[in-house]
């Protein structure tokens, strides 16, 4: 708990954290002085929400993910090989990286180069051009993209040779050809930032191509349903799962995606409705706009749901044969690298590759602070007003942004986390990064290490061990 | 239709002696107008899921019996008739053509349909026409409870009654019922019914081959669009 005080306390006198809650401060110390104790339960950010909530009478709503505290890969480390065991040369040994996902039932699974996909952001929450890098990226790298709750767009169709169609509880542009255009299908359950949440989708950015995809009025506020209007629970969801591959001639590899919350028993059911491939979103998992108490206090963190997913898996004894996705806060080929030694066979970005694409670059500080934000801070996703071009659906905005440029700074930064999950990898003498294992890791912590199910460092104490699910 | 055979000419499948796959294929390998049979007839169908479901052809299809869950499920161009009860999301997202049902319907009728025409002789259970996105429905019987829930566009006629909750959430999707409601969702509301609805009714009755009801005897709901914007006042119904 010292971190997480640390942590607001910190973030708290700075002036940019004030500059958020939208108050003027002159001085860098937020008006700090020596002897002015600030209150840890009331500091100034839960001042400042208190009077915003009194000032509007309705919550907060906004983009990113969970901005609090929890463990997550940080809290592990990897024990390099030594004497027990050799590593591999860094520049001359190899250490592949390819996956394979959709192995059960599909007649097509995907083949990936790398183990780093691209995750679902819809076109609506993202401008066209910022689709369109995400695809240019990920195809350059050899991996894949995912559509959104919103449909496919030409765009990232024709710039993803990777494409997975995600049927959403809305059904937004949902139909047949897209279907049949995909390269895999995801039925999203869920979502790491809302799980047990619809989509939003706020007014303003709801332009007439978003609203035209959608099937709705153009500037209106969007709630997208919770629940999938035509199934509702694991048998009908078997049910409809096999319409899926009826409909696409049993070609397609279909996900199930669920955000992180009774992980095991989820991922048992969708596998028994004959998933070929489980995506589980922590709860660090972002979102384009979701009030901001849904985000912070529902989920279970990543850290927690991959031993979950994998106990679930290997009990079926379909561990590896139906393949899991991972995604909620993956930011470093370290990140990559543990989610994998855990168990996962890929993992997922969203938050991570709109920031490789220049999301909160100090570059346009002084336009984030045009709009009551700063570089660092920016979560206003919601709002459509993003000087970067990417979380908007404003032309003068949009054409800011560059789709090749994106593309290009994607398909780097996919690159160096799988450079250095290669590098971690291959100092634990894996020729393959899948042969990461948790035997591999140790956690920093007694938290992370009850939730990785990974021995505290220097121990062999995992704790909780003995009242696993 | 671009058949070349006669009348008479029906390609029969037995789903009691012919997988379900290898219909649906025989089905879709027609789509983009391939050369085929243009009229077939399912026989046996003993409430198996999916059936003629992703047909992309101008072809009729005939299912003799019940059909399962899904079935023409996001169904383009053709004609599907069942004769017998359908299951859950019959004719779901469906992009254009007829789906004809002679008995009733399950769950989520035409959900997040998109075009076309869902007829439906006998009642529909509840969340008929959830979501729908352009479909047109026609039921005449009854329909059950959250009908039209959160309906975008599109247009339900109910020519008997309708459940609780009806048009719950609605958008810009026009509701005509003839009897009576047990109860209007959040944000729907009765509108006046005027003589261009009546005639979109009596349209879709007559492409509904109903010559039963009349179409003067409908009334019109529709969306009150107060929870087009998130508004504080609006907490009390979200």
């Amino acid at each position: 708990m010292s971190d997480t005080a640390t942590a607001l306390s910190a973030e708290a006198v700075s002036d940019t954290a004030v500059a958020v809650s939208g108050q003027a401060v002159s001085d860098t110390t937020g008006g700090w002085q020596p002897g002015l104790r600030e209150s840890y339960l009331f500091d100034r950010n839960v001042i400042a929400e208190i009077h915003r909530a009194a000032r509007e009478g309705i919550y907060d709503i906004r983009g990113f993910g969970a901005k609090r505290k929890v463990p997550h890969f940080d809290d592990l480390l990897f024990l390099g090989a030594s004497v027990s065991r050799y590593p591999l040369e860094g520049y001359r040994e190899r250490c592949a990286t390819d996956v394979v996902l959709g192995t059960r039932f599909a007649r097509a699974p995907l083949e990936l180069k790398i183990p780093v996909t691209i995750a679902g952001m819809s076109f609506g929450a993202l401008s066209a051009p910022a689709k369109e890098a995400l695809g240019r990226g990920a195809t350059e790298v050899g991996t894949s993209t995912t559509t959104g709750d919103g449909g496919m767009t030409a765009e990232e169709r024709e710039h993803s040779r990777i494409l997975v169609y995600q049927l959403l509880p809305s059904r937004y542009g949902m139909n047949p050809d897209d279907l049949r255009r995909a390269d895999a299908i995801e039925v999203v359950v869920g979502q790491g930032a809302k799980p047990g949440g619809g989509g939003m989708l706020l007014g303003h950015k709801i332009s007439d191509r978003v609203a035209a995809m959608r099937d709705l009025p153009t500037g209106i506020d969007q709630r997208s349903a919770c629940r999938h209007p035509d199934w509702t629970g694991p048998d009908d969801l078997e049910i409809k799962i096999h319409e899926l591959r009826e409909i696409t001639d049993w070609e397609k590899p279909i996900f199930v995606k669920v955000g992180a919350t009774r992980t095991y028993y989820d991922v048992q059911l969708a596998v028994k409705a004959g998933a070929d491939v489980i995506v589980v979103d922590g709860m660090q998992g972002g979102t384009a706009a979701t009030q901001d108490v849904f985000i912070e206090h529902v989920g279970i963190p990543t850290l927690a749901a991959i031993p979950l997913a994998v106990q679930a898996l290997a009990e079926l004894g379909l561990h590896r044969q139906v393949q899991l996705v991972v995604s909620g806060g993956i930011r470093t080929g370290a990140d990559v690298a543990k989610a994998l030694a855990l168990g996962a066979d890929a993992v997922s970005i969203g938050t991570a590759a709109l920031i490789a694409m220049g999301d909160n670059s100090p570059e346009y500080e002084q336009q984030y602070r045009k709009i009551g934000s700063s570089a660092g801070f920016y979560d206003d996703w919601q709002a459509g007003r993003d000087p970067v071009g990417i979380s908007t659906q404003d032309d003068e905005l949009a054409a800011r942004f560059d789709p090749v440029l994106g593309g290009r700074k994607v398909a780097n930064y996919l690159g160096v986390l799988t450079l250095e999950a290669q590098t971690l990898a291959r100092a634990c003498g894996k020729s393959h990064v899948h042969n990461l294992e948790p035997e591999d890791l140790v956690s920093l912590t007694i938290e992370a290490a009850a939730m990785a199910r990974v021995p505290l460092a220097g121990t062999s104490w995992i704790p909780g061990a003995d009242h696993q699910l | 239709m671009t058949t070349v055979g006669e009348v008479t000419s029906v390609e029969v499948v037995d789903l009691a002696t012919t997988p379900l796959r290898e219909l649906n294929q025989r089905l879709h390998d027609l789509a983009g107008g391939a050369p085929g049979p243009r009229h077939w007839r399912v026989l046996n169908p003993n409430g198996a899921h999916a059936i003629a479901c992703g047909l992309d052809a101008e072809i009729e299809v005939e299912v003799k019996g019940h059909a399962g869950y899904y079935c023409a499920g996001m169904n383009k161009l053709a004609t599907v008739r069942v004769h017998g009860n359908a299951g859950t999301g019959v004719a779901e997202n469906m992009m254009s053509g007829l789906v004809v049902v002679e008995g009733n319907v399950s769950q989520s009728a035409g959900a997040t349909g998109r075009g076309g025409l869902l007829v439906v002789h006998g009642d529909a259970s509840a969340r008929c026409g959830i979501s729908m996105k352009g479909i047109e429905i026609v039921v005449r019987g009854s329909v059950g409870h959250m009908s039209a829930f959160m309906a975008q566009t599109g247009c339900l006629v109910v020519c008997g009654d309708a459940g609780d909750a009806l048009g719950d959430s609605i958008y810009e999707a026009r509701l005509y019922v003839r009897g009576s409601v047990k109860g209007l969702g959040a944000d729907c509301v009765e509108k006046e019914m005027r003589e261009e609805h009546v005639a979109q009714v009596r349209g879709l009755l007559d492409r509904a081959q109903i010559d039963d009801a009349d179409p003067s005897e409908f009334r019109r709901y529709g969306s009150a669009r107060q929870l087009y914007t998130f508004k504080v006042d609006n907490a009390g119904v979200y």
